[in-house]
């Protein structure tokens, strides 16, 4: 008290107050819908009627969890509730995980591969192939979707992971970019040194400049992996037999499957979870790196 | 001279240590990206252009029909119709979020560096649009959905959201702005640490309270990134298709038939290969006017640092 006295008082800070209070709110707006996923998938169909406004299910139950992932029979998925003829959900996190594990890789590597050698090589007509890679940055995916369709299509690509993977394996013209960018920012001497002690330029570029470049690489590998896990057109117009489905595409299909009329929430939101689990676990083991790619791909 | 063009033949005979020209290094190490660009890039732009000039179904062989399909879009009141939902989708999305997310990169740059804190906000943003417009489709479901649910015992009562022509796409863009918002945020959050603190230090000697030093110096400082940010949720936002495609499918009564949804419809529904690829032209020339204005805005200020 007698230090009131001593000490010019603070005025109370209303406005911290209400920013704490504000940025708490989009916090709680963020995550509650995430946890109405979690509670729904852990609740039976039987008690999704009468806890429908419970923020927690009275009987928590892994069932919904065993059922999307193909783990129980038909009949015992009946008796969960469940159509029966669920979509194989443990079919559709293969193709996810292969359609992204390849994408990633194939992109990272061909992309570095032409990005270095529009850093660092001369060839005639460089900056020309470039430019065009730079003008393709700016055409919409709908306007290429269409005619990559009807070419997929005529190599009998449908429903087939080539014909998924295809228009991103090679390259992306923003890989090839933000790639060159790094590069050009690299000091040449130790490629000049190992140029010197007679390395050839592939051994330049895989035991040099790539050790060098980890930070980037991973940056764009985990953006890529975030585009590619999500991603729903392409494999939406690609995949239409259900042994070829990302879990988007299951999803959405799951989704329609209402032979009650009504949706299969809880096995409905078990999916939704398992899809979303993967990012989960790339946010909590390398929670940093990922804030830092995405705040990064804002400045170019 | 004789000697000469005698040892000439002789280097040839003896086995060439083969050095690779850089030149021809330089196109094997671009091959597989060129490849990439020439069947899923430049071939595709070429043959959308020349699709978009036929009358195509898929099963028959195209048919030329010069500038038809342009024609028939300016005359397509569905295209208006498509177009000017789009606009409304746009405009009850990109206000609001990016408010939001200045409001929230002030107040973390303000209150909380914590890394923790901005992998929550990021969360939303790192989920499939399917997932999303799922969560949200279970939420807002009118009989068993929690927030209808909670509605039900206030004045306001349940309300249709996704089933009403007239909530449908406000609240489709309430979902987006729920996924972006926190990215957008850090991204003005980075765009932010950018600014130079002596620049604050120097507006609080002179006295400034917090609404000037925001309005006079934050957000001129920020016109860089703010240009950047509206832009590409412009250029997004017009491409809305994931989420009408999995909540409404351009229903109720088509007051969510977006463009993309519509270019879709034609192309994968309907079979106008020609039709769909001169709307997906005209989306395109739409989208490179965003950008040329981008460009032109940020060349505009780029000296206000300096």
């Amino acid at each position: 008290m007698t230090t009131d006295a001593v000490r010019p008082r603070r005025p109370f800070p209303f406005g911290r107050l209400l920013a704490w209070l504000g940025l708490s709110l989009i916090i709680l707006i963020s995550l509650f819908p995430i946890f109405i996923v979690l509670k729904t998938a852990l609740t039976s169909n039987k008690a999704l009627f009468t806890e429908a406004a419970a923020l927690w299910p009275s009987q928590p139950t892994l069932v919904n969890f065993q059922r999307v992932l193909g783990l129980l029979s038909t009949e015992q998925a009946q008796a969960a509730g469940g159509s029966g003829s669920a979509v194989n959900f443990l079919g559709a996190l293969k193709n996810s995980v292969l359609f992204t594990g390849l994408i990633v890789i194939g992109q990272t590597f061909f992309s570095a591969l032409a990005a270095y050698a529009f850093a660092r090589l001369k060839f005639p007509g460089r900056d020309a192939i470039f430019t065009l890679f730079l003008i393709a940055m700016m055409i919409p995916g709908i306007v290429l979707f269409i005619p990559n369709f009807i070419t997929v299509k005529n190599l009998g690509g449908l429903n087939t992971l080539p014909g998924m993977v295809a228009p991103f394996i090679l390259m992306t013209p923003f890989a090839v970019f933000f790639l060159r960018q790094f590069f050009l920012s690299l000091p040449r001497e130790t490629e000049e040194a190992a140029f010197l002690d007679g390395a050839g330029p592939f051994a330049i570029f895989w035991r040099i400049t790539l050790p060098m470049s980890q930070g980037p690489l991973a940056t764009l590998a985990i953006l890529t992996t975030i585009g590619m896990w999500n991603e729903f057109f392409w494999p939406f117009l690609i995949a239409k037999d259900e042994s070829a489905y990302t879990l988007p595409v299951a999803l959405q299909v799951f989704k329609s499957q209402t032979p009650q009329g009504v949706p299969d929430w809880t096995g409905l939101m078990a999916g939704t979870f398992v899809t979303a689990v993967p990012v989960f676990i790339l946010l909590i083991i390398l929670g940093r790196r990922v804030v830092e790619s995405l705040a990064f791909s804002g400045t170019k | 001279m004789t000697t000469q063009t005698e040892s000439t033949p002789l280097r040839a005979t003896a086995p060439p240590r083969r050095v690779p020209t850089q030149a021809l290094v330089g196109y094997l190490f671009i091959l597989p990206a060129i490849v990439g660009f020439l069947v899923f890039y430049l071939y595709p732009a070429l043959r959308g252009v020349q699709i978009s000039f036929t009358d195509w179904n898929l099963l028959s062989a195209p048919k030329s029909v010069g500038l038809a399909n342009y024609d028939e879009v300016l005359h397509d009141p569905k295209f208006w119709s498509a177009l000017g939902i789009t606009v409304k989708y746009v405009l009850w999305n990109i206000p609001l979020q990016t408010v939001l997310a200045l409001a929230l990169a002030v107040a973390m740059d303000r209150l909380v560096k914590s890394m923790f804190i901005k992998g929550l906000l990021i969360l939303p943003y790192l989920l499939s649009s399917v997932v999303v417009a799922m969560v949200f489709l279970w939420l807002l479901d009118p009989f068993l959905g929690i927030v209808n649910q909670w509605l039900a015992a206030t004045p306001l009562g349940k309300q249709a959201f996704f089933s009403s022509a007239e909530q449908a796409i406000p609240t489709i863009a309430f979902v987006n702005i729920w996924k972006h918002m926190g990215f957008n945020a850090l991204l003005f959050y980075a765009g932010l640490q950018a600014i130079p603190r002596t620049v604050y230090e120097a507006a609080a000697i002179d006295g400034a309270s917090e609404m000037t030093t925001f309005r006079r110096i934050t957000l001129p400082l920020l016109r860089p990134v703010m240009v950047f940010v509206l832009v590409t949720s412009l250029i997004g936002s017009f491409q809305i298709f994931d989420t009408v495609a999995v909540t409404t499918q351009g229903g109720p009564a088509d007051a969510t038939r977006v463009l993309v949804y519509y270019i879709y419809q034609n192309a994968f529904s309907f079979f106008r290969m020609g039709y769909a690829t001169a709307m997906s032209m005209v989306l395109f020339v739409i989208l490179v006017v965003f950008t040329l204005l981008q460009m032109r805005l940020l060349r505009a200020n780029e000296s206000d640092l300096e």
